[in-house]
């Protein structure tokens, strides 16, 4: 049964629902970066909803279960499951031109996971709110990783710049509005249960009764 | 994990080694070629990368697969190059960026996925001390592997769903009740990871 | 023996069980419902996946509220959607896993799981996904997976629901034909004549709870009243 936050009370670890939801999210980022696809002419970079699934993860989970979701989905890419965009995988992704930017998904879910805990402390996920927060973490934490690397690779800042702009820029701002306006639907459809099991703090003994 | 992946079965030189032996020599190249910075170097490294998928077994049209992804930015470096900086340094990062992707490849095709994960998981051990159950990051990783073509199914229905409701150009409409489908997934998947005495909710 | 005393149990203040007292001693219980009856939340009582407001349920000398990890290793639970309890990727680990903490060695481990597929007709998919396995297979496979850890008690919550007639007549062979008591929560009520005893849950109540005829009776009555 879901279980709403209760508002006083702490909430510490994973419980096994965690897991699972790590893992179901994980493999939703995978899912979107696999089905949603849309070629565009002469770019090497298929149009993906990766990026939607890596914000939408910090979004809905926390920063905790958020950022480790986007964490297992990179270990099995990288472990060499074509989950990539374009259907890549495996070690190659950290050698090419565009590693900054799978790089930057962990500290860019850190960031929004964050963000949306404070955000959504009064309860309520507000849209114009969390569409900063996907443009802080989702884009300004991408782009700075992912920009520079981008331009050591090639050789040149501004090709680097002109490139990630060029190529990513448009769809990364359609896609944090649409994990805005998804979130905000979810927040009102769902009671997100909070990370972790409630801990009362006078009572701490009886939390380790049977572990 | 029965998983394939993108591993190529064979018995090449590169399939004798273990998967830490590729990692750390593959970490080691990469920081010689750049360090080094010789287009000399880098050319060098990358005919041995491309002379390294038919020793390791691996057949060629490989080499062709990863240029197909990589193309545009390597005319880009180029180009760029060739008009504002000098020619050698085209030379040097247009062969350095192919010959790291492709000595990269080459050992994710010769690794399969769970001798990978085995060393990611091992390489994540230290993180015990900061709470971290190597147990549960197997369990995560497991869990995950089986989730994916449970959420694909998910996916596809609620694509079905979308067209036959006639809801077309509001997609945040079709992503919503798949969402909430995977919270109800994991919900009833902890439940059993509970029952079943796999996963307690005890321990952090 | 499972022992439910006093046993009550609410949603934010929506009450689900309401004072139930219980010996759970016959090899053959059936538990029958309306859905929203807290038939489910009752299923979940008895091995400690809901631990209940008041009252107690217990198993011997253990508390579900103080040993729930004891009493799981002993009353195993079955679910209706089998899709979300198969939680390894390949048919055989899912059935592995359950074992693992029993530290029984490589060939024990593989030998049971071997010999658990093999009876129940699953051994043709050892490495497959258990996704692709047909809905019927699906819940052999649960059941497989929980009765690889031998508990004493199985508690299934309907477990056909979501099977077709073929299907569900194949696992009610199979949980049939176990040693174990079986406490079997179920919308099937045909299928209870050979039971030794059916219990009718209404409004969080145990409404009867006596002979499987009389029992299905009592409960096509009380629909009928609605």
């Amino acid at each position: 049964m879901p279980t709403t936050r209760m508002p006083g009370v702490r909430y510490r670890g994973l419980t096994a629902r965690d897991l699972a939801l790590i893992a179901v999210f994980a493999a939703l980022i995978a899912v979107l970066s696999v089905s949603g696809q849309i070629a565009v002419p002469l770019s090497p970079v298929p149009i993906t909803l990766q990026t939607l699934g890596i914000m939408l993860a910090p979004a809905l989970l926390g920063w905790k279960r958020g950022a480790l979701a986007v964490a297992v989905f990179l270990a099995l890419g990288l472990a060499g499951l074509p989950l990539f965009a374009g259907g890549v995988g495996g070690l190659a992704v950290l050698a090419g031109p565009s590693a900054g930017f799978i790089v930057s998904w962990i500290p860019a879910a850190l960031v929004i996971g964050l963000l949306t805990d404070l955000l959504t402390r009064g309860g309520r996920y507000r849209f114009w709110a969390g569409l900063g927060v996907n443009i802080v973490g989702g884009i300004l934490v991408v782009y700075a990783v992912g920009v520079p690397w981008m331009g050591v690779a090639m050789g040149d800042g501004l090709l680097g710049l002109f490139t990630a702009m060029a190529v990513y820029l448009p769809g990364d701002l359609a896609k944090a509005v649409a994990a805005a306006l998804i979130a905000a639907a979810v927040y009102r459809a769902y009671p997100v249960p909070p990370a972790g099991r409630p801990v009362i703090e006078e009572d701490a003994a009886a939390t380790g009764e049977d572990a | 994990m029965n998983t394939l992946g993108l591993y190529v079965p064979g018995e090449g030189v590169l399939y004798r080694l273990t998967a830490g032996a590729k990692l750390a020599g593959l970490l080691l190249l990469c920081v010689a070629v750049i360090a080094l910075g010789s287009p000399w170097v880098s050319a060098g490294l990358l005919a041995a990368a491309v002379l390294l998928y038919p020793a390791a077994g691996l057949p060629l049209r490989r080499v062709l697969a990863i240029l197909r992804g990589l193309w545009p930015f390597l005319l880009a470096i180029g180009f760029f190059q060739a008009v504002f900086g000098d020619p050698s340094a085209a030379v040097r990062l247009c062969s350095q960026l192919l010959a790291l992707v492709l000595l990269a490849n080459a050992v994710t095709l010769t690794t399969r996925v769970g001798e990978m994960l085995d060393l990611f998981e091992h390489l994540a051990r230290p993180l015990a001390r900061f709470g971290v159950s190597p147990d549960r990051v197997a369990l995560v990783l497991a869990l995950t592997v089986r989730s994916i073509p449970m959420v694909a199914a998910a996916w596809r229905s609620a694509v079905e769903g979308y067209r036959a409701r006639g809801l077309s150009g509001r997609p945040y409409l079709l992503v919503t009740p798949l969402i909430v489908q995977l919270f109800r997934m994991a919900e009833a998947t902890g439940e059993a990871l509970v029952a079943r005495g796999i996963d307690e909710d005890g321990h952090v | 023996m499972l022992r439910l005393e006093g046993v009550s149990h609410s949603y934010e203040a929506r009450p689900v069980l309401r004072d139930i007292t219980l010996d759970l001693a016959e090899h053959r219980i059936g538990v029958i419902g309306a859905n929203g009856s807290g038939k489910s939340t009752l299923a979940r009582t008895l091995n400690g996946l809901v631990v209940p407001d008041a009252g107690r349920v217990t198993l011997g000398e253990w508390d579900t509220r103080r040993h729930a990890r004891h009493i799981r290793r002993r009353v195993g639970f079955v679910f209706s959607d089998a899709a979300n309890q198969i939680i390894m990727p390949t048919v055989a680990e899912d059935v592995e896993i359950g074992l693992r903490s029993r530290k029984l060695g490589r060939q024990e481990t593989a030998r049971r799981v071997d010999a658990l597929l093999e009876r129940y007709g699953l051994a043709d998919h050892r490495d497959h996904p258990g996704h692709l396995l047909s809905g019927g297979q699906k819940q052999l496979l649960a059941l497989a997976s929980v009765l690889a850890t031998e508990p004493e008690v199985l508690v299934c919550d309907e477990p056909t629901t979501l099977l077709d007639l073929a299907n569900t007549r194949m696992v009610h062979r199979v949980v049939d034909s176990l040693e174990q008591q079986v406490v079997l929560f179920t919308h099937d009520l045909d299928l209870l004549s050979s039971f030794d005893r059916v219990l009718v849950v209404d409004d969080g109540r145990i409404a009867y709870d006596g002979r499987p005829a009389d029992a299905v009776d009592h409960y096509v009555k009380l629909m009928d009243g609605r």
